[in-house]
């Protein structure tokens, strides 16, 4: 008897399935692209912290409006001048050479009448109940930036590298050399300039 | 002078394809493997603003909040805007205990003392209610918060 091949199967349709696939996973995908702005809140409140008395100078107080107008020191503000300011007020180091406290890398006005050296200098930021959102994160946004932009100074100064830069890379894990040394020196710069932002409670107005 | 001519016809040969599919199940691989399935039926409006001082989000420790004005999927009554954690809506003084149920429930045994809750809010959302939100997770002991955005300019 002569030998019967086996029948080959039909795999015209082979593309049909596929697709009907592939479009139920393409309607189906959210690529995941989940990025913020990373806060820290302060502990719960206890009764018995006396607050420290913080000077005046020390304080840059940011006001937001319900109508989302801005006011920075007293002074009405737009949003985009925000950043300089911050930073001329974070980086000012007030205290003359010699004394405790001077701040020797900053490099802003010296002026006696701003903030004493950027450990020392804090954001307040304060908004109404009826702020809208989108003000609220520019305004984080601004002022998150002007730590950034100082901090990327420094460590640029101090290692050469951007500290945005490196602190991203650390964290998507693709940072080439020494990571735990790569980190002591993200704190180093962290320390020169420390995230002092406080968001005090919004006006019912 | 027959040699030159054409042969007859002159269709066009029909394209092969015989690799068809496997372009497909490229394609159909690469998609299954960026699927995440939407976990969160989402019940709020969510349209966030947009910040470029980002930083990445690490998933395995995170739980998500949803602030905005109700959207389509929303049963209830509120007009005003309302907070969404896991399934359910809940009110701005339970978003403590829920917070820490589902802390609980989603997280890691052993990363949850590291819990991240991230604030997915809606651009339109009102900043008071945000303060109010923060101010339940400052009492939960959940300290780090993350503002989930888009990516963009804030300032025009």
């Amino acid at each position: 008897m002569a030998k019967r091949s086996a029948p080959e199967i039909n795999a015209g349709s082979m593309a049909d399935i596929a697709f009907l696939l592939l479009i139920f996973f393409l309607v189906t995908t959210t690529i995941d692209k989940d990025k913020g702005l990373v806060r820290q809140l302060p502990p719960p409140l206890d009764d018995e912290i006396v607050p420290p008395i913080i000077k005046e100078k020390n304080l840059f107080v940011v006001l937001v409006n319900a109508n989302n107008d801005l006011l920075v020191e007293d002074e009405p503000m737009e949003l985009k001048d925000l950043r300089q300011a911050a930073k001329d007020f974070l980086d000012n180091g007030g205290i003359p050479a010699g004394q405790e406290g001077y701040c020797d890398y900053c490099q802003g006005s010296r002026s006696p009448s701003s903030s004493d050296n950027p450990d020392k200098a804090i954001i307040s930021m304060s908004s109404a109940r009826k702020t809208d959102y989108t003000t609220y994160i520019a305004v984080q946004n601004e002022l998150g930036a002007a730590y950034n932009e100082l901090r990327d100074r420094e460590s640029q100064r101090l290692f050469g590298w951007k500290y945005t830069e490196v602190k991203a890379a650390i964290a998507a894990g693709n940072y080439e050399g020494n990571e735990e040394k790569a980190k002591e020196k993200l704190k180093e710069v962290r320390a020169l300039i420390p995230f002092k932002l406080s968001e005090a409670e919004p006006q019912s107005n | 002078m027959s040699k030159f001519k054409k042969k007859k016809g002159g269709e066009l040969p029909p394209v092969n394809t015989a690799s068809l599919p496997d372009i497909v199940f490229m394609l159909l691989f690469f998609f299954m493997v960026a699927t995440v399935l939407r976990k969160n039926d989402l019940k709020v409006l969510n349209q966030l603003p947009p910040a470029n001082q980002v930083e990445k989000l690490d998933k395995q420790r995170t739980v998500f909040v949803f602030i905005g004005k109700p959207g389509p999927n929303y049963k209830g009554k509120s007009r005003e805007a309302i907070v969404q954690i896991g399934d359910r809506i809940v009110d701005v003084s339970e978003v403590k205990s829920a917070v820490l149920q589902e802390v609980q429930t989603k997280l890691d045994e052993n990363l949850q003392s590291s819990a991240i809750v991230a604030l997915k809010i809606d651009k339109n959302a009102e900043a008071g209610l945000v303060y109010d939100v923060k101010q339940e997770l400052r009492e939960a002991n959940l300290p780090k918060i993350v503002f989930i955005t888009t990516n963009g300019e804030s300032v025009e």
